[in-house]
């Protein structure tokens, strides 16, 4: 689950960590009122979407007046935010104002999960404000990196040698040394899978401060922070998804015009690729689960054709816990009660498959039927371009 | 032989009091398995499915000398559930719960290097279908009747995608020697290298199919393993080609978020060890008859597919 750049902030500076003082606002007279209450002279209006790369697509902006607080918080509000990494946009809802740092030097700090030590993974650069893949790719060895032991936690001498490598002078060290440890105690504590500061700012007087802040969490650790469930944001996340998600489904929403309902993450990831192999696109991603009930079946036939680009629905189900049989009379169920105007592809397989195709036979439904995995993708990507009006 | 699991392998199930586990146990027994009692907290004395039930790993193991055991508890207590049997000397654990914390298996995985490598456990999973030596014994929830019995091994992380495979090879009249299920999360008990390594020594397993998908190192590692150390041949299958970069795809571990994670680049990976690809999902089984039929490895009855 991602959270808001406010929100992490709010966060890290209960761990600690300094950060500029700001706040929330969801109109522009409350934006430059803001000002007021924060007082100097220049203030950053900042757009909370959940995404990255809001600065080169004019979702942060440095603003001189209460004036220019207000027609740029103006100019966020309503609008969607296209950056590189939504390329869809993010609807802007809320602005977040802060007082203009000091900056006198830039640098990155982010704590991830790594994969392959299986332990979290402290990365750290001299040269803040880019994105750090970037950096990786150029420069693989102007990235500092320091693997946490589990059972120690982010020792002092650790986050010392990562201050130092970051070429911080004496007096910073024990400052910014506390801060990553900070950093990784928020990112334990609450069962974080990214925690990223980019920039983390040593301003003119020598101070570490953490202008851009950027965490998402453990969805399986949710059970035990109902404070970080509270911060989800609904308005940030694909309709579509929402939908789903509220109904107990695992979904992603695609781009094609094949809507999927199978069994299984990787069924499914494997579905989808042969539908692309076979000259279509699938709509989603759609993993109904284990215990698939007639109930369950029917929700995912309303999440898939919520989305109105799709011309064609393929199910596929590998039953093992399930049993076609169930799956069948689900989807016979579904078509009484949704009025279902596109071609629907279905191919069963595993428990009860004689007894699910004999219940999809015998109900005189306009449903296609396939035996195997190519032959049903085929299936569906023809119907597809039957589909297409002329 | 097989690998991990026969049918005279002990096996206990943890939360067999449960609704899911008192299912599954039900299934295990009536394929083969050798189930020899359950685990369920406050419930020592009773029994279930004419199994005795225990309040602790420690006590099952000494009282029914269980070497094996299969993990059913709610998934802020599984982790817990691992690293108890871990500490109770159980050999072989599999792990069927769906939904643990990242950082709890962080956690176990370093719990267990308080033992011996001799003394570790084997974990497979959390959140996989389990384990199946056809024809044996089964340590999962897996639909038993797709496999046959026979020579080849299959390590895959999703359930369903590896029903696919079993289901595919048993159709060209080709039997599976053991099964094994690593499960779709970030961090896993033991990797596609671990039971590489173990199907490599195994007398009975000609060949292997790993079938990964996108997210983390595993394959990339399984990889290099199969080009320094393997003589048998393997065949690999990565789902995800049409899965968007930064997207969770239902597995908590399934999601591209660095270099060598995608689908294509994990190809391309394997390709260069000088693994077998198969080019689509539908020809796992084909591509594993393929590469049998150049070893001389295909019994005459398979032949005519």
């Amino acid at each position: 689950m991602d959270v808001h750049e406010y929100q992490a902030k709010e966060i890290l500076a209960r761990y600690g960590i300094p950060v500029p003082r700001g706040g929330l606002a969801y109109s522009p007279e409350q934006a430059s009122y803001r000002c007021t209450e924060l007082g100097g002279d220049a203030w950053v209006v900042k757009a909370q979407v959940h995404s990255g790369g809001r600065g080169e697509a004019g979702g942060v902006k440095v603003c001189r007046s209460d004036r220019e607080v207000h027609d740029v918080a103006n100019g966020l509000f309503g609008t969607r935010l296209v950056t590189r990494q939504a390329p869809g946009g993010k609807p802007v809802y809320r602005v977040y104002v802060e007082e203009a740092s000091d900056i006198a030097r830039e640098l990155y700090l982010a704590l991830v999960l790594d994969r392959a030590s299986e332990k979290i993974l402290v990365v750290a650069s001299s040269e803040g404000g880019m994105e750090i893949e970037e950096l990786a790719e150029r420069d693989p060895d102007a990235v500092i990196r320091s693997v946490v032991e589990p059972a120690v936690g982010l020792t002092s001498f650790q986050a010392r040698e990562i201050a130092f490598a970051l070429g911080l002078e004496a007096g910073q060290i024990a400052q910014a040394a506390k801060l990553f440890q900070s950093a990784y105690r928020a990112f334990r504590d609450l069962d974080a899978t990214m925690l990223e500061i980019n920039p983390l700012v040593v301003t003119g007087e020598g101070e570490l401060v953490a202008v851009d802040a950027k965490m998402s969490f453990d969805d399986n650790a949710l059970f035990r922070h109902p404070e970080i469930t509270e911060l989800r944001d609904r308005s940030q996340e694909d309709p579509r998804e929402r939908h789903a998600s509220d109904r107990g489904l695992a979904y992603v929403g695609l781009d094609g015009d094949i809507g999927c309902m199978i069994n299984g993450a990787g069924l499914a990831m494997a579905t989808m690729d042969m539908i692309k192999l076979a000259g279509g696109e699938p709509a989603n991603f759609l993993d109904i689960g284990g215990g698939a009930s007639p109930e369950r079946v029917l929700k995912a036939f309303r999440a898939v054709l919520n989305d109105k680009a799709v011309r064609v629905m393929l199910i596929n189900i590998f039953a093992g816990i399930n049993r076609c049989d169930w799956v069948a009379e689900g989807v016979v169920a579904a078509f009484g009660q949704i009025d279902v105007t596109i071609p629907v592809v279905v191919r069963l397989a595993g428990t009860n498959v004689e007894e699910g195709k004999r219940i999809l036979r015998e109900s005189g439904l306009p449903i296609i039927t396939a035996d195997n995995l190519a032959e049903a993708a085929q299936e569906a990507v023809t119907a597809a371009r039957a589909a297409v009006p002329a | 032989m097989a690998i991990l699991l026969t049918e005279h392998t002990p096996v206990l199930v943890q939360g067999i009091t449960g609704r899911i586990g008192r299912f599954h146990a039900q299934e295990m027994i009536e394929y083969g398995t050798n189930v020899v009692g359950g685990v369920t907290p406050g419930r020592g004395g009773s029994s279930e499915l004419d199994r005795p039930v225990f309040n602790t790993v420690k006590d099952a193991v000494r009282a029914t000398g269980a070497e094996a055991s299969i993990v059913f508890v709610p998934p802020p207590f599984a982790a817990d559930a691992i690293m108890e049997a871990a500490d109770a000397g159980i050999r072989y654990c599999v792990c069927i719960t769906d939904g643990i914390p990242t950082q709890d298996m962080l956690r176990v995985k370093r719990y267990m290097w308080r033992y011996r490598a001799a003394d570790r456990m084997v974990l497979t999973g959390p959140n996989c279908a389990g384990t199946i030596s056809p024809g044996k014994a089964m340590l999962g929830i897996m639909p038993g009747h797709i496999y046959t019995p026979g020579r080849v091994g299959i390590i895959g992380r999703s359930g369903t995608l590896g029903y696919e495979a079993a289901s595919q090879l048993s159709a060209l009249g080709i039997g599976v020697s053991t099964s094994v299920g690593i499960g779709g999360d970030p961090i896993n008990g033991s990797s596609f290298r671990d039971h590489l390594a173990r199907f490599e020594d195994d007398e009975d397993t000609d060949a292997v199919i790993m079938i990964g998908e996108i997210g983390g190192p595993q394959e990339a590692d399984g990889a290099a393993f199969f080009q320094q150390r393997m003589s048998k041949p393997v065949v690999a299958y990565i789902a995800g080609i049409s899965a968007p970069k930064g997207r969770k795809m239902g597995h908590a571990g399934a999601i591209v978020s660095g270099v060598g994670e995608s689908a294509q680049e994990k190809v391309e990976i394997l390709r260069a060890a000088g693994v077998r690809v198969a080019p689509d999902p539908s020809s796992m089984g084909a591509t594993i008859v393929a590469v049998l039929g150049e070893r001389g490895l295909i019994p005459a009855a398979a032949d005519a597919s």
